[in-house]
């Protein structure tokens, strides 16, 4: 059965997906609102950094913008609850249908950038993609008529289900909903990688010329994986207007776009659970910056200058200090060390032992491939 | 490497570590025993607030949380109310709607405060209100006069606190009526409610066709030229503003730049002489003869007694920092809300204090009283017109009572302003 199950891919990702599914709800159980409602929020990122790591360590396409194609997301999620609630909608598709228009039209946007980046080379793409920091906060006060300007828009939600209880917590509904969608998107992304698509990007990725001789389409190849991390990122944007039940620019500066980065190089770029250490380094690093600034700050003055910025500097020093210490992240760290434990169950190591039909590994040092 | 062990290995390690990661954040949970009211002890109440204590709007705007706190501690030195000493956590917002997001929650999910008091702006205020109302949160004194704290059905905690800005503008509109007639007016302001609902008080006085140029500007952007170049190219003879007070500074900085000099006329929140005085530096004269509508005493009258009370606890509990229009709104605020727990009693209950804010009883420092009632939740009632000479800034005229209604004329207010208490704490 054990055996089995290491080899089928699909079956192994889905009892993982399932064993966590039941671990978050127990989970939130044990929660305060607050630290259900920081769980919901880092379950948000967690669709972000997840599809921005695929698309950087995986696919080599390296990404300054995705806080914005969050805001294109939690817009689009804004707008059609906005449209659902005046059509006098109510119920799951109030919730869901808003969720996947941000899927789609997050989709869409990445496919366009997807389309004109596949053609650059160097750091013209993130060039490129820097400027949908700038742009999308733009067109939110150009068109404040419609989106609201800098005050953003509110959204739709409704309480948690009556069948829950009237007790039950809004948060932990959040919650769930929240860490539903982000198991969902691990799982799709797991497959992905693992798939034959995923052994493409990685060729791709290793030698363009290689990968074309091989009869890959290049540019085809690198659109998809643009388009499929954008619709995660558009995902986690949604989910975030939901979970603030408001939407506005502030909340998806070039800032947070750099920290989504920073995240997922931290964590340990390309592999999957990296993403969730630095989906979780993005909940907890604020918070605990602004309480050591409140203990730090001798002086009100001091404390006000810090505040904000204090974070911005901790998560630079954290990166590189990873950069330099650990270049894998904190994820390539724990792997080493689970590594080098003592294993009784295998009859040592066999580096040349015969391969199964599963992907070999590939070569390079820097193609780490996607853990989950 | 290949052997099938490891990878169910590895998913095995996934499964701990996540585990570990709840774990770990199980411990900051923890439920606390149901308390009737949060943030409520026998000798303590813990409020909280969220300001602007850095970026766009911080000018002027970040001292009036240490004002409020400054009266707390005034009250606080002198017993508390009901032998209760107030707590008051200030948040810095920076004025960015996402982040009042963030802060307003770790007051009432994380601190447990008992209400929000003179949480400040209307863009960041605006997000937090379904989430207030979801978890029934006092939401007091809202630092802004948008209309939107006045829903009483849709947001029954929620209750304003300023003149609100369509009053301001009716006001304003019947000064301009009375005293600029036949004068081209034209409007710059926020980007939002607060601009919109200016304007709405203009054009119910002075109809559609009675403002010309209308611009608009966001506080993510700075350029304002482009705005102020429009309503010199309009030949604006009257420019009413419904600016924070950094762009007020902006907007008068750059006109005196393209030889622009119409006669400004501000809303009280973009108005106080000191803030913008500052944010001009060496070009505050520029302010001379600059028009605004207020609410509250002004900081100028040193005869007032409600002036003098606050500048004796300016002086003891608030490290005697400049006395502007900001310290005047703080401690007005930190005075309603005393009085509000003061009438509300022992037995303190957030339904209690709601009752309270409800009934009317209150009224304190102001032209005119608040209008709080079962069904208003809109703030005070009227405003003066204001006008800055040399450096100070002075009422003039008649004080106008009205509301945001199209149907409410503005009339001359016919009341007295309220004395403070001997003791400059409000009695039971």
């Amino acid at each position: 059965m054990l055996d089995r199950l290491s080899h089928h891919t699909l079956l192994r990702h889905l009892l993982l997906t399932l064993v966590a599914g039941a671990a978050l709800v127990a989970l939130t159980y044990g929660l305060s609102p607050y630290r259900s409602y920081q769980l919901a929020t880092g379950a948000a990122y967690l669709c972000a950094t997840a599809g921005l790591t695929l698309l950087v360590g995986l696919s080599g396409q390296l990404s300054l913008g995705h806080g914005a194609l969050m805001a294109v997301g939690a817009y689009a999620c804004a707008l059609t609850s906005a449209e659902l609630g005046d059509a006098g909608t109510t119920g799951p598709l109030l919730l869901l249908l808003p969720l996947a228009a941000a899927v789609v039209v997050t989709a869409a946007v990445g496919g366009v950038v997807g389309l004109a980046g596949a053609r650059l080379h160097g750091p013209y793409l993130p060039e490129l993609t820097l400027t949908l920091t700038i742009v999308v906060p733009s067109i939110t006060t150009t068109f404040a008529d419609r989106l609201g300007g800098d005050q953003g828009l509110s959204v739709l939600v409704e309480p948690a289900p009556a069948g829950l209880g009237a007790t039950f917590p809004l948060e932990r509904w959040q919650a769930w909903i929240a860490c539903g969608a982000a198991l969902l998107t691990m799982f799709l992304l797991a497959n992905l990688v693992h798939s034959r698509f995923g052994r493409e990007v990685r060729a791709v990725r290793d030698d363009e010329v290689a990968a074309r001789l091989a009869g890959i389409d290049v540019a085809r190849t690198k659109v998809l994986v643009f388009v499929v991390s954008a619709a995660t990122a558009g995902l986690g944007g949604g989910l975030l207007a939901v979970l603030t039940q408001a939407v506005s620019p502030g909340g998806f500066s070039l800032a947070f776009s750099l920290f989504l980065l920073m995240a997922v190089v931290i964590g340990g770029i390309g592999r999957l659970a990296g993403a969730v250490w630095g989906a979780l380094l993005l909940v907890v690093l604020p918070d605990l910056t602004t309480s050591l600034a409140d203990r730090v700050g001798s002086s009100p003055a001091l404390a006000e200058r810090l505040d904000g910025n204090l974070s911005l500097l901790v998560f630079g020093v954290v990166l590189i200090v990873v950069t330099i210490a650990f270049p894998q992240g904190i994820q390539g760290l724990l792997s080493s060390a689970a590594a080098r434990l003592p294993r009784p169950s295998r009859p040592g190591p066999s580096p040349s032992s015969p391969t199964r039909s599963s992907p070999s590994r590939p070569t390079s040092t820097s193609s780490e491939s996607i853990d989950v | 490497m290949s052997s099938p062990m490891p990878r169910l290995r590895r998913s095995l390690t996934a499964i701990a570590s996540l585990s570990l990661v709840g774990s770990l954040t199980a411990c900051g949970g923890g439920g606390d025993s149901a308390a009737s009211a949060p943030g409520v002890t026998a000798d303590s109440i813990l409020v909280g607030t969220h300001q602007p204590l850095t970026g766009p709007a911080a000018a002027g705007y970040s001292t009036i949380s240490p004002a409020t706190k400054a009266y707390f501690d005034y009250v606080n030195a002198n017993g508390g109310v009901h032998g209760r000493k107030i707590t008051y956590t200030v948040k810095d917002d920076g004025y960015n709607p996402a982040n009042t997001q963030k802060v307003v929650r770790e007051l009432v999910l994380k601190d447990k405060v008992f209400a929000i008091v003179n949480g400040l702006g209307t863009p960041t205020h605006t997000g937090v209100l379904d989430f207030l109302k979801t978890n029934k949160v006092p939401d007091l004194f809202v630092a802004s006069g948008s209309r939107s704290w006045n829903q009483p059905e849709k947001y029954p905690t929620t209750f304003g606190f300023q003149a609100d800005y369509t009053t301001e503008a009716k006001v304003q509109a019947t000064y301009i009526e009375e005293n600029l007639d036949g004068k081209k007016v034209c409007f710059l302001g926020q980007d939002d409610d607060f601009g919109q609902d200016t304007l709405r008080g203009l054009t119910q006085v002075l109809g559609e066709d009675g403002v010309a140029e209308r611009q608009k500007y966001v506080t993510s952007n700075t350029n304002v030229a482009p705005q102020v170049g429009k309503l010199k190219a309009a030949g604006c003879e009257v420019v009413v503003l419904a600016t924070v007070p950094g762009f007020t500074a902006l907007a008068v900085g750059t006109a005196a730049r393209l030889k622009f000099a119409p006669q400004w006329i501000s809303t009280s929140v973009g108005a106080d002489l000191a803030t913008v005085g500052a944010a001009l530096g060496d070009a505050a004269p520029l302010l001379e003869g600059f028009l605004s509508t207020n609410y509250l005493p002004s900081a100028f009258d040193s005869d007032d007694p409600w002036i003098t009370l606050f500048q004796k606890i300016n002086k003891e509990h608030n490290g005697d920092k400049p006395f502007t229009g900001n310290t005047v709104y703080g401690m007005t605020a930190g005075y309603l809300f005393v009085e509000a727990l003061q009438k509300t009693g022992k037995d303190l209950t957030r339904e209690g204090l709601l009752e309270t804010m409800a009934s009317g009883e209150l009224d304190g420092p102001g032209l005119t009283s608040p209008r709080y009632s079962e069904d208003d939740h809109a703030g005070y009632g009227g405003a003066q017109m204001a006008k800055v000479t040399g450096t100070s800034q002075d009422y003039f005229g008649p004080v106008y009572a009205t509301d945001d209604r199209e149907s409410t004329p503005v009339k001359v207010f016919d009341g007295e302003a309220t004395a403070p208490p001997s003791d400059g704490i409000p009695s039971e």
